[in-house]
């Protein structure tokens, strides 16, 4: 089974500048994978490599199978730009519409109105995007980019003009996309939001990836923290094995023990060592 | 078919919703109103004036103000087809709209061709509209009627859709305000090498006469508006024809068949550059 997004060895150079320097990165069927880097970091021209938008200097991405580009591949996928704009004087169905008739999607009025169910955006049908809010255009967008049944979606920062009950929106759907199959690239700087609905993250600094994996891989144990009724009591070299002992010790010498946590490092700490502090 | 019905319409929409339209109806009718003035008055003292030995003053007049109403439709439709052109690749782009549209199966080429066609479908039949009302006011007005009907007219409707061609070609590379004024420029100096072969002929200056003809290759649009003006009196003979070659406006010495074929290969070398610039382009 072809991976839904399989990139090897991609280079992309802009004159000088060298924007991807050989990534290898792979999205299987059904799997929701996080991009994240600084500013910079070649994020978003791995995503536009991908859809067609920008050939790579060296280097494959394949989609299903097809190469990034061709017809077949951009059958099957669903995009939604860092920045987009969508014709101000367009209603939603009708950017809908318009996008149904490019995709050449058979699903007409009754794909239109699920998927701005899905986005919540079943009160503003007909709304014209001119007067939407840029939240209500980001949502609009993500239902745009699942206008005729992707496949694959690739998301470029799709949350960054949300508010939280609009991130919430997203993060389940983007739940519910991998319930019905559908892969999902995710480009975005909310750590929080790729920690919780990514099956794997992949982490890029200066166009190479410094590391990749499930985000409880790689998070590494930070230690023990025990909370007595006379201080709390942090053993940065023990783990999960250690703890009865350790409550056992500490009840032994009289102190009362009123909680166990074990320590682990979250997404934002392997970010932060992997990127070096580096922002753009 | 269906996708490049879809680009057309939303090209034009766009053009709609920019008053384009409004602006070129606005314009179109004021130039008429004026060019139907003009010839009424023209027309009126030309019975009063004593007519020149060998030269027809109605074939003289009629023709002088009817290839500057073909000037002046030619402009009009070249604003239409650069306004509707100007930002279709690079603009749209630095605005994130086409970003969005060109992911879809539909590809570059349709992309490319719809616009196009969009504004080919919209800029020829109004340069068609405006030359036969043109030709209505001066035949009505004046009783003067050009040697062609309908070559001169699809000529200016062809020179347009070059102008469209070249503008596409231009918005791959350039910013939508660069493009519009190099469109302009590129318009501009065709027109000025014209200008430059009337006075050339007229002065019996080869040199002259050889460099406007290199220009009106270079850019064929004015070919094929010389060759449309050429045509207006492709059958008045004598004093008149020397007198109207001598231009600007009643006629022309440059045309003929090679004009129409170069154009036709200028449109081809013009869409294959933009093709490849647009297929090689990074968005």
């Amino acid at each position: 089974m072809a991976a839904a997004l399989a990139v090897r060895g991609l280079v992309k150079r802009y004159g000088r500048i060298e924007a991807l320097a050989g990534v290898d990165l792979d999205v299987e069927q059904g799997e929701l994978v996080g991009l994240l880097g600084p500013n910079g970091a070649g994020k978003s021209t791995l995503v536009k490599i991908a859809c067609g938008l920008v050939r790579p200097s060296r280097g494959s991405a394949e989609i299903l199978g097809s190469p990034a580009g061709s017809p077949a591949a951009r059958a099957t996928l669903g995009y939604l730009a860092e920045l987009f704009r969508f014709p101000g004087w367009y209603t939603a169905d009708e950017v809908l519409g318009l996008h149904q008739s490019l995709a050449r999607s058979r699903g007409g009025e009754r794909e239109r109105r699920e998927l701005l169910e899905l986005v919540d955006l079943a009160g503003a049908r007909d709304r014209k995007v001119d007067a939407m809010s840029k939240g209500m255009q980001q949502r609009l967008g993500i239902a745009q980019a699942l206008v005729g049944d992707p496949k694959l979606l690739l998301l470029d920062e799709p949350t960054s003009a949300l508010d939280p009950v609009g991130r919430r929106t997203v993060r389940e759907l983007l739940e519910r996309l991998r319930g019905r199959g559908i892969s999902v690239l995710l480009n975005s700087h909310l750590l929080s939001e790729i920690e919780l609905v990514c099956d794997r993250v992949t982490i890029l600094l200066r166009g190479e990836v410094v590391a990749a994996g499930a985000p409880s891989d790689l998070a590494r144990p930070r230690g023990v923290e025990i909370e007595t009724d006379e201080a709390t009591l942090t053993y940065e070299a023990a783990g999960r094995e250690d703890v009865p002992q350790l409550v056992a010790d500490l009840v032994a010498a009289g102190r009362k023990v009123y909680g166990v946590s074990v320590l682990r490092s979250t997404l934002e700490d392997v970010y932060l060592d992997a990127v070096g502090g580096e922002t753009s | 078919m269906r996708a490049v019905w879809t680009i057309v319409r939303y090209g034009l929409e766009e053009a709609l919703r920019r008053k384009v339209f409004a602006v070129v109806l606005f314009l179109t009718l004021g130039f008429l109103g004026l060019f139907w003035l003009g010839n009424h008055y023209a027309f009126k003292d030309l019975s009063g004036i004593g007519q020149p030995a060998g030269i027809d003053a109605r074939d003289f007049a009629g023709s002088f103000i009817f290839g500057l109403a073909m000037f002046a439709t030619l402009f009009l439709g070249v604003v239409l087809a650069i306004f509707l052109t100007l930002g279709a690749v690079r603009g749209d782009a630095d605005r994130g709209l086409l970003q969005p549209l060109v992911v879809r199966p539909i590809g570059r080429t349709t992309f490319l061709v719809a616009r196009f066609l969009g504004t080919v479908g919209v800029a020829g039949p109004y340069v068609l509209a405006v030359y036969f009302a043109s030709m209505l006011i001066t035949g009505l007005t004046g009783h003067w009627w050009p040697d062609r009907i309908l070559t001169p007219g699809l000529e200016l409707a062809a020179a347009v859709a070059l102008i469209a061609a070249i503008s596409l070609l231009g918005s791959v590379f350039l910013t939508a305000t660069a493009n519009g004024i190099a469109v302009f420029m590129v318009f501009g100096a065709g027109l000025v090498a014209g200008l430059l072969g009337s006075i050339g002929h007229a002065l019996h200056s080869q040199t002259l006469e050889h460099a406007s003809k290199v220009a009106a290759y270079v850019v064929p649009v004015e070919a094929l508006y010389q060759d449309a003006l050429r045509q207006i009196t492709a059958d008045t003979t004598g004093l008149t024809q020397f007198v109207l070659q001598l231009g600007p406006f009643g006629g022309a010495f440059i045309g003929g068949w090679q004009v129409r074929v170069w154009a036709v290969a200028y449109l081809g070398l013009v869409a294959a550059i933009a093709l490849f610039g647009f297929h090689r382009k990074d968005l």
